[in-house]
């Protein structure tokens, strides 16, 4: 018997939330401590499977099935392939930054540190998930702790976010399950298992009605134009972790979900819908980045980024292309690394300056040196600067989609002008000019802080000038996958 | 040497790292640090070059990097050849000079470390772009030149004028960058390779022609408009001067401005496939070289005056490109590089000693620069085209080229140039370094760290002219080095060059030394003129209005849209569930009376609706 893995990665946030939870109460750092720990060892496991899975043999690895409810056929079954792999690393780096981003919070910090590991454990199990039930359950499992934590610890409108944002998701997550019992019932309601489902011959009228089903869905969560709304007020109300666990993990769950339950069950819709699609995606993009140029909040600012960014995901998704699918998951693992070191920046400017509001900033980065480097080299990966990941991700997703879309793409890359003008008007406006009084007595940031931003841009560096060990990976699942969408063409 | 070419590039930017992590606390010791390592590669790309020399030819050297399902293969590599060899030697030589130049020029800015950081970056994306073997590598360097410029230009970011620059020249160039994108996205598709090499060969088995070679040539060429300053994306350029001197030198000389020369000589082929792309870049570069020629006329700022002097002389050098000038245009690039990083080194020692950027505050400084004195004119008349300066020589292969081409129309825009170039430059030289001192305070020369490098550029400024075979021969090894163009041995056309440099030169010397013509009467004469060059033609009032007027418009607009229409729609349904709700809740008052009717009422309704729906029970009632 093999070492269960993925269910040690899975579960160890859940365990270290039941601990956080059993600490007395007066003991107020012990909380973040164990989470830390939990964190520590869950991204260390992700880095060991992605070492151990063996790249040349390719397909799902690590499996581990269990029956959970043989009645219905729902099976507590992981597995990973390397798309997979990738995103459980990803989601390992982030909460590890973000447990680290979150070092200082003193409202009820028990619950806090329980509350992100839960939703955490739950974005690891639906991406290890082989069933499709599990796969549900580890969403739901995610999405009911970002209400509390918006709820309790945001800022601004914070209930009416945390409402918008669950509504939407609960939205999202119908849609998904109208979906998945579809398939289900359509499989002979024997398995959830998405081996079996694979097999199943669905017709193509079958597929062309649920494809556009569970995109919408998937794209809810992916940030989808238009129904993208809930992420700008649901980022600006979040706490810190909570922004960067949901940008840069929860929207990937999205993206991922799309490729793995909608283009690889159901081929032929997604083969009929996409071209309709990508123009959506193309407003992602122009119009993400169009927009987050006349915010005035920092946090809508990168809100609006993101809308912009996953629009390259989901664009490269919608070409079926396995270079620009290639690049998709690549700008999933990207965004996510980029997005947290943004969110982590926000929070560490705003704890400092005690505001959000570009204008009101300026002449920071003779005050926080440190910070306003980062801020650069997260603005530099956003704007596809050669040399960081994004801008790998971009190129591949470029590439693949102007073999499929010429016209569409071409207008596509007007966005990275675009994102260049806004990311370099907010690095202009909050950290260069003169100094300004009010903020004569900020600091740079702290050795925990620095340890976050440094793991985050690492990271971003090492995937841009080195990808070939990420995209290898990924190829190993879109390879397959893109095989298989030519034989069904 | 050949297989090791790679520490060429590596050793400035290991420099860069090691001063950028050590951070302050070896401030003293960064700049000896960055200089070390740039002189070490100038001797590798010394001694590369003599290997180049000895043996003339192509040589590729390449690494796997990226490869994807789908057929995507893209390889790290290096193309040598006398081109990129050549080049490696400007740029080294260029950064070490400017970088010796800082440790004094710079020696008392508290940020220096980060500033020699920058520089050792800036210099390793050239070196880097001068080696890649393909289109992706060569575009990935060509962003981190970009972004080498625009740390540099904004290295004093608490001035405002400075962080615009910065951010100005960035989101210029990058604007050109997209169509460099695309035109790379296109040759993908339709050649299936980023090879700069097979794409040569593919050009020539005829693969890329008609409307798409011109295409891709003019998609390619924004680029280099955006990177060399070519109207309609000069704007940049001269508010780089915000930058520190040495920079601008730096910007000017050997890397930024020149990566988009460089990239058009390196694919040459992909342009010489088109007739329609080789006409508009030779168009686009005369009319730069004289539009910017005749903005350089009226200005007041020193550094201004020499960045629109760099604007016409790339139009110069864009314009033999077009005109299938190869080696023309290369060669202009190297006399250029050196006699403009001598004018920007010399004029930071003017700006070092007088503490002012403005011509008229200055005056008479012959007596107490010698050295400043004595490089500035040899630049001057480097620039000017005076025999047998290094510029003579090559302005010109330029003027040359464009007759071979048979465009007699260039020929005449060069000719007129040149005139202006000689009156523009003279009329700096001499308002600055004769007449009286504008102040009483006394200017000094600069240090010996600040002297050397100029009198080094200075020797090949007067000197690089009697390269001009060697270097044309040489370079006609270059992969995509059209063959010899025809000789040309005739004298009428240095003449005329000569002529119009001595016409510009006496020009300048009757206005501004002799007074023989009063400045201003000129220019009260012809004001409408003078205020169009004063305010560059209102280029950048244009784009302001662009900008200010269409982008931000649009982009508010969208912002409201997003919000009141997008999300007012999301908010209109939780608006309306809400208000079903409440609705349907009236029907919930807890009155017995209510509901036994309402459920009487049903009853009724429904044994009504199941008769009516009977056929039997329709066929009785009829």
């Amino acid at each position: 018997m093999s070492i269960p893995y993925l269910s040690i990665i899975s579960a160890t946030p859940l365990v270290a939330a039941i601990i956080i939870m059993l600490l007395p109460r007066e003991r107020v750092t012990w909380p973040r401590w164990v989470a830390l720990a939990g964190a520590a060892f869950s991204l260390i496991l992700s880095i060991t499977v992605v070492a151990a899975y063996k790249l040349a043999a390719g397909g799902y690895q690590f499996l581990e099935t269990h029956s959970l409810l043989p009645s219905l056929g729902i099976q507590y079954a992981l597995g990973a392939d390397g798309m997979a792999l990738a995103m459980v690393l990803l989601t390992g780096i982030i909460i590890f930054a973000g447990v680290l981003a979150s070092w200082d919070v003193k409202e009820r910090p028990q619950e806090f540190f329980a509350l992100l590991l839960i939703l955490v454990s739950g974005v690891f199990y639906v991406f290890a998930a082989r069933d499709l039930f599990l796969f549900f359950l580890g969403y739901e499992l995610a999405v009911l702790p970002m209400y509390l934590l918006i709820g309790i610890w945001g800022t601004g409108k914070r209930e009416y976010a945390a409402m918008k944002l669950t509504l939407y998701l609960m939205l999202g997550s119908a849609l998904m399950l109208v979906g998945i019992l579809a398939m289900y019932f359509a499989g002979g309601a024997q398995s959830f298992h998405l081996d079996h489902l694979r097999h199943v011959q669905y017709s193509r009228g079958f597929q062309i009605t649920f494809f556009p089903i569970l995109f919408l869905g998937f794209g809810t969560l992916a940030g989808f134009w238009p129904f993208h709304t809930w992420s700008p007020d649901g980022h600006a109300s979040a706490p810190t972790a909570v922004s960067m666990l949901h940008a840069g993990v929860l929207m990937k769950l999205g993206a991922f979900g799309i490729i793995r339950i909608g283009v690889e069950m159901l081929p032929i819709g997604a083969q009929v819908w996409v071209p309709y699609l990508a123009l959506f995606t193309l407003v992602n993009i122009v119009y993400g980045s169009l927009v987050a140029m006349a915010q005035t909040d920092l946090k809508y600012v990168i809100a609006y980024s993101s809308v912009s960014h996953m629009g390259i995901v989901l664009l490269g998704i919608c070409t079926l292309n396995p270079i620009a699918l290639n690049g998709a998951v690549m700008q999933m693992f990207s965004h996510g690394i980029m997005t947290g070191l943004f969110f982590a920046l926000v929070g560490m400017v705003y704890g400092r300056t005690h505001t959000r509001v570009i204008p009101d900033m300026g002449g920071l980065a003779s005050r926080m040196p440190f910070l306003s480097m980062a801020f650069v080299v997260g603005g530099l990966v956003s704007l596809g600067l050669p040399g960081f990941s994004g801008f790998v991700a971009e190129l591949l997703v470029f590439l693949g989609a102007f073999r499929v879309y010429p016209l569409l793409s071409a207008v596509a890359v007007t966005g990275i002008l675009f994102t260049a003008i806004y990311v370099l008007r907010v690095v202009q406006k909050m950290f260069f000019g003169p100094d300004k009084p009010a903020f004569d007595h900020v600091g740079d940031a702290n050795w925990v802080e620095k340890s976050c931003l440094a793991i985050l841009m690492l990271v971003l560096l090492g995937v841009g000038i080195y990808p070939s060990w990420l995209v290898n990976l990924i190829n190993s699942s879109i390879g397959p996958l893109t095989q298989m969408l030519e034989v069904v063409r | 040497m050949l297989e090791h070419a790679w520490i060429i590039p590596a050793l400035p930017i290991a420099a860069a790292a090691l001063v950028g992590l050590l951070g302050r606390r070896i401030n003293r010791f960064a700049g000896w640090i960055t200089s070390a390592a740039i002189a070490g590669s100038l001797l590798l790309a010394l001694r590369l070059m003599w290997d180049v020399l000895a043996h003339p030819g192509v040589k590729e050297i390449t690494l796997p990097w990226l490869q994807t399902a789908g057929g995507l293969m893209i390889q790290m590599g290096m193309l040598i050849d006398p081109l990129s060899s050549v080049m490696l030697v400007i740029v080294t030589f260029v950064s070490l000079m400017v970088q010796v130049y800082s440790l004094g020029y710079m020696a008392e800015d508290e940020g220096i470390g980060r500033y020699f950081a920058f520089l050792s970056l800036f210099t390793f994306s050239m070196l880097g772009l001068v080696l890649s073997n393909n289109l992706i590598f060569l575009y990935m360097f060509w962003e981190l030149v970009g972004l080498s410029s625009y740390l540099l230009i904004g290295f004093w970011y608490k001035k405002p004028e400075a962080a615009n620059a910065a951010k100005k020249a960035f989101v210029v160039t990058r604007f050109g960058d997209m169509g460099f994108l695309i035109g790379i996205l296109v040759v993908g598709y339709f050649l299936n390779t980023f090879n700069i090499l097979a794409l040569g060969d593919a050009v020539k088995a005829g693969k890329l022609a008609g409307g798409l070679a011109t295409a891709v040539a003019l998609l390619l060429f924004c680029g280099a408009m955006g990177k060399s300053g070519q109207f309609p994306l000069h704007i940049w350029l001269p508010d780089a001067m915000e930058g520190p001197t040495p920079v601008s030198a730096l910007i000017h000389a050997a890397t930024m401005v020149a990566a988009g020369v460089f990239m058009v000589a390196r694919l040459f082929p992909l342009f010489a496939a088109s007739e329609t792309a080789m006409l508009t870049v030779s168009y686009i570069g005369g009319f730069t070289a004289i539009f910017a020629a005749t903005i350089a006329c009226v200005q007041d700022d020193i550094k201004r005056i020499l960045a629109y002097s760099t604007l016409s002389q790339l139009g110069y050098m864009v314009m033999a490109l077009g005109c299938g000038g190869y080696t023309a245009g290369m060669f202009h690039l190297t006399t250029h590089a050196a006699f403009k990083a001598l004018l920007f080194l010399a004029a930071g020692s003017v700006i070092h000693a007088v503490h002012t950027n403005d011509i008229w505050k200055m005056g008479g400084l012959c007596r107490s620069m010698g050295i400043t004195t004595a490089v500035m004119l040899i630049a001057s008349l480097a620039l000017a085209g005076v025999f047998p300066f290094a510029g003579f020589f090559s302005k010109d292969e330029v003027l040359v080229s464009t007759f071979l081409a048979g465009r007699m129309d260039l020929l005449f825009v060069g000719l007129l140039t040149a005139l202006l170039t000689s009156f523009y430059i003279f009329r700096m030289f001499f308002v600055v370094f004769a007449g009286k001192p504008a102040t009483d305070k006394h200017a000094h020369e600069a240090s010996w760290v600040m002297t050397i490098p100029m009198l080094l550029l200075s020797i090949l400024a007067a000197g690089l002219g009697a390269a001009t075979a060697p270097f044309g021969h040489f370079l006609q090894a270059s992969f995509g080095a059209p063959a010899m163009e025809t000789e040309y041995h005739g004298r009428l056309i240095p003449a005329l060059a000569t002529l119009m440099a001595v016409l510009g030169f006496a020009w300048a010397y009757l206005v501004y030394l002799q007074k023989a013509v009063s400045a201003s009467l000129l220019m009260r004469r012809f004001l409408p003129i003078y205020t169009l060059l004063k305010n560059k033609y209102y280029i950048d009032e244009m784009y302001q209005w662009a900008v200010q007027r269409i982008m931000f418009v649009v982009s508010r607009a969208l912002a409201w849209f997003d919000r009141n229409i997008v999300d007012g729609a999301v908010n209109g349904v939780a608006w309306l569930c809400r208000l079903t709700g409440d609705g349907l809740s009236r029907l919930q008052q807890g009155r017995l009376q209510t509901y036994l009717i309402m459920f009487v009422a049903g009853v009724v309704i429904i044994i009504m609706v199941v008769l009516a729906s009977n056929p039997t029970v329709l066929a009785w009632m009829k």
